[in-house]
């Protein structure tokens, strides 16, 4: 990936965003369900309904709509949210930062475990051991992270309950946040007691996003260090008399290092993707949870400032790949 | 060197018979354990012990046979209703092969043509079905499928629907590329060089050297597509009423997670195997078919 | 004076049981200090995988089966894996046959010649930066502290060779295994590339096992000559010997397929096609009864 392509992966944002707007806008109106019955108490007047009607802009044609609602999400409107009566960008950005923090550290374990995982596979190849590493890279590739939330949830809340399974944080700690990024805030003031209240709710979650992502890590680093340490450089460095753990880490990691993330970096999305489940299960107060909920209550203006606001992700998270990989390869960074 | 070279040119074996053995384990499990599937959703009304649906209020909750408490009628227990686990587990399966097998295929299909045309004719049409995947690809895909369900109403053909429109970019992507890697090989060239056009080039040619990809593609969609029926049951708007699926075992078990965790957890197993037996097929199939080895 | 390399009678393996093949069938070799050996022979014939066994980078299915390879009267194959590997980029160093790969190409030139400086020498890495500079400067690149901060793939491959010698060189080993150092390069950048490698070894006076099948570069730098077929040394002496009055045939064909500037090209004859199978089948035939011996 020259800047070049770069540049070009920019100028396609703008479009790609916009035939997201336009799928999801059109997708919630060409189908029968109507929000506002669901909004509206038993008995209500069809002057009343009709009147919620013109206040969500629901009385017009659906390019009317969606004209005016595009014109103002350009702005940064994103309107307002039909079942919690407040505005969507308020509602989002207060949740965001609790998906952020999680799939953070999701991501940092699963960087950690795939890490872990790829050198001692590649340490012990032709052996054994390394059989054993790569079907349990298969299992844990083939389970989903939802899957494992519910096997982490039936096994560390119900059979030996060891971490709290519902909720962000305890609802009797107390330390008035500024802002909502909880982990950072609480890491910054230095308290040391609500950031291990906070992992130990983000725990469970965060490792079932992680296992399958970790996995992938796993199995793209191991087949690039055993193709790296194939190469003559690396057999050469053993006749310089270097041990093969130092040539391990020293010559072949940096190299298999790129195609890992080139390949690996864009499945952070899928992690992301995949809070919307693994939320809901644990009852974690992020943008995932929200979507269902908005699903659920026909919110159609808090749906779709949702699935833009994972769309800005995930682009953002591919364009941030593909820098990293131009950062880090030199044979790209002067190309 | 020479002579160990020649012996084994003279006893090589067919293309096949060799695939399948390079397909080793993998293939076997993962082909034993579908076909047990199949054969269980086939033949669920002879072998479920009960009816699925038939409820027992007076023995709710009742834990698996060995354990303390079991009832031998009820092998893995019942649910809140009293409703045998087991038989609704086989039951369940039918569901499962239906949205995997249809909507593997389906989407599978359309995926395949528009991979296919827009591989071959480049130009602006592929500019065209690249933006469109493009713009998928920026869509969380599980919340896609939930919306689309949620929209399109419950049952088994919005289930189906659900997957297909959110899925069908997986293979769309993957023949695209391999479409146009295959025609700048030489054996496409010389396919032109001898006046086939592309319509024959593309059937003669191309699509043989596709197979082995599009089955490897669709037997891992096929667990994906459970996997998403299980999800969209899971949030409640799956198939309806009183139908057992997976995923809707998993989201009654839930509700009863400390009085009979085993509703659940019987529940993932069957997803769990049936997923890695997938895989697992998928991997061996790869292996077995793919006439160049790769690595 | 005591050899600095002693090859006693070496037998390598590839694979085992009934996939196992033979490359080396009881070779002997000494290299005396500042001696220049040539190791000749056509590909196949286990010279590079001789200079393989005494770097340790011999391939994970081969093993030596019987045989010593002694380092200044140490017996390398027993000695402990920690001092094997101190004399390995030690005293005993490789410049290695392709430029463009033994190279790493997301390292810097500087920092990797300054990594075997600092294992081996007990440098600091600003030394060892110093020195590679000196190094650098002494096999004729200019400008060598700009060169220190480029990556591989931004000099050619000439340049490539040279800081692989610089390499090689830079800890002043007693012995250097050149892997036909000079049959990746162009015709020009080989006969530079050659006196560089003379030049280095009369100042700093390290024994050279060149490998190469070029008859011609053996002629010019290679004070003694072992020539190689099968994984059988054939013929063995001062290099001026045995090019003016070979004593094996294959050597006397070798001599008569290779081109010289006071012959006619047409007066070229390959080698015959007959005396290579002979060859090949008393290799065999000393296979089987090497076989017979063990059992």
């Amino acid at each position: 990936m020259r800047w070049g392509e770069i540049i070009k992966r920019l100028v396609l944002i703008p479009p790609t965003l916009a035939g997201v707007g336009v799928i999801v806008f059109v997708l919630l109106r060409i189908v029968p369900g109507d929000p506002i019955a669901m909004m509206i108490p038993p008995g209500a007047s069809a002057a009343d309904i009709d009147r919620l009607r013109a206040l969500y802009g629901l009385d017009r044609s659906i390019p009317e709509q969606f004209v005016s609602w595009f014109g103002h999400v350009l702005s940064g409107d994103f309107g307002r949210s039909i079942s919690l009566r407040q505005s969507v960008s308020e509602l989002i950005l207060a949740r965001l930062p609790a998906t952020l923090e999680l799939a953070l550290v999701a991501t940092l374990i699963a960087i950690a475990l795939g890490l872990a995982v790829a050198l001692t596979g590649v340490y012990f190849r032709g052996r054994r051991l390394e059989w054993a590493v790569d079907g349990g890279i298969g299992v844990f590739l083939a389970i989903p992270d939802f899957l494992w939330a519910l096997i982490l949830l039936l096994s560390f809340g119900v059979l030996i309950p060891l971490l709290p399974t519902s909720g962000r944080i305890d609802p009797q700690i107390d330390v008035s946040f500024r802002t909502n990024f909880y982990l950072f805030e609480s890491l910054l003031r230095g308290r040391i007691d609500v950031v291990g209240a906070l992992l130990s709710h983000m725990l469970l979650p965060a490792i079932a996003l992680a296992l399958p992502f970790a996995a992938l890590i796993a199995r793209l680093l191991k087949a690039s260090l055993s193709e790296a340490e194939d190469q003559d450089y690396a057999q050469i460095a053993r006749a310089r008399g270097f041990a093969r753990p130092a040539i391990l880490l020293r010559e072949v990691f940096p190299n298999a290092l790129i195609p890992t993330i080139a390949l690996g970096g864009v499945q952070i999305t899928l992690l992301l993707g995949g809070t919307v489940l693994v939320e809901r299960i644990f009852s974690y107060e992020g943008i995932g949870n929200m979507a269902i909920d908005a699903v659920i209550n026909r919110d159609f203006p808090l749906i779709q400032g949702l699935i833009l606001t994972f769309a800005v992700l995930f682009i953002a998270l591919n364009l941030a790949v593909d820098v990293v990989v131009t950062l880090l390869d030199p044979r790209l960074r002067h190309g | 060197m020479v002579d160990v070279a020649a012996s084994v040119a003279l006893q090589q074996p067919s293309r096949w018979a060799m695939g399948f053995r390079r397909g080793g384990a993998r293939l076997w499990v993962g082909g034993a354990i579908v076909a047990v599937l199949i054969l269980v959703a086939l033949l669920a009304p002879w072998i479920a012990p009960h009816d699925p649906i038939e409820q027992d209020l007076l023995s709710g909750q009742l834990p698996p046979a060995w354990m303390h408490g079991g009832d031998t009628a009820y092998l893995l227990g019942t649910d809140s209703l009293g409703r045998d686990v087991l038989s609704r587990l086989i039951y369940a399966a039918r569901v499962a092969v239906v949205v995997g097998f249809v909507a593997a295929l389906l989407a599978g299909a359309i995926g395949i043509t528009l991979g296919l045309i827009a591989g071959s004719f480049g130009g602006w049409i592929d500019q065209a079905t690249s933006r469109l995947i493009d713009v998928w690809m920026a869509f969380p895909p599980i919340l896609l499928s939930i919306v689309l369900a949620a929209v399109i109403g419950a049952g088994l053909t919005s289930v189906i629907l659900a997957i297909v429109v959110v899925d069908w970019t997986r293979f769309a992507r993957i023949i695209r590329a391999e479409t146009a890697v295959q025609l700048q090989r030489d054996y496409a060239m010389a396919a032109r060089v001898i006046g086939l056009n592309r319509g024959q080039t593309l059937r003669l040619e191309i699509l043989p050297n596709l197979v082995p990809l599009v089955v490897t593609l669709l037997a891992v969609e096929m667990g994906v597509a459970i996997l998403v029926e299980v999800i969209l049951s899971f949030v409640g708007i799956s198939v309806a009423g009183d139908t057992p699926t997976w995923g809707g075992m998993i989201a009654e078990g839930r509700q009863i997670i400390y009085q009979s965790p085993w509703v659940m957890a019987f529940a993932i197993g069957c997803v769990i195997v049936s997923v890695v037996g997938f895989n697992l097929l998928g991997d061996g199939l790869r292996t077995a078919l793919d006439p160049v080895q790769r690595r | 004076m005591t050899a600095v390399l002693s090859i006693q009678d070496l037998h390598v393996t590839i694979g085992r049981g009934a996939r196992a093949a033979n490359v080396l069938r009881g070779v002997s070799l000494e290299v005396q200090p500042g001696e220049v050996r040539g190791l000749v022979g056509e590909s196949g014939a286990g010279k590079s995988m001789l200079g393989r066994a005494v770097l340790g980078l011999l391939p994970a299915d081969a093993w030596i089966g019987k045989g010593g390879i002694a380092f200044a009267g140490r017996d390398f194959l027993t000695l402990p894996e920690r001092e094997r590997r101190d004399l390995l980029g030690r005293q005993i160093a490789l410049i290695p046959q392709d430029p463009m790969t033994s190279l790493n190409p997301v390292k810097r030139v500087g920092d990797q010649i300054a990594r075997v400086l600092q294992r081996h020498l007990a440098l600091s890495r600003r030394q060892a930066l110093q020195r590679a500079t000196e190094l650098l400067a002494e096999v004729a690149i200019r400008d060598p502290q700009r060169v220190l901060g480029l990556y591989p793939y931004e000099i050619s491959g000439g340049m490539r060779q040279r800081v692989l010698i610089a390499m090689a060189f830079g800890c002043d080993p007693s012995l250097i295994i050149a892997d036909e150092p000079t049959t990746a390069l162009d015709v020009t950048v080989q006969r530079q590339v050659l006196q560089l490698i003379e030049r280095l070894r009369e100042r700093r006076g390290a024994a050279i096992l060149f490998v190469t099948h070029d008859l011609g570069v053996v002629a010019k730098i290679c004070r003694t000559m072992t020539v190689m077929h099968a994984g059988r040394v054939l013929e063995d002496g001062e290099t001026a010997d045995v090019l003016t009055r070979p004593r094996h045939a294959y050597t006397r064909a070798l001599l008569a397929a290779t081109p010289r500037a006071d012959r006619p090209a047409d007066a070229l004859r390959p080698v015959p096609p007959a005396l290579i199978e002979s060859l090949w089948s008393e290799a065999h035939r000393l296979d089987r009864l090497s076989i017979v011996g063990r059992t």
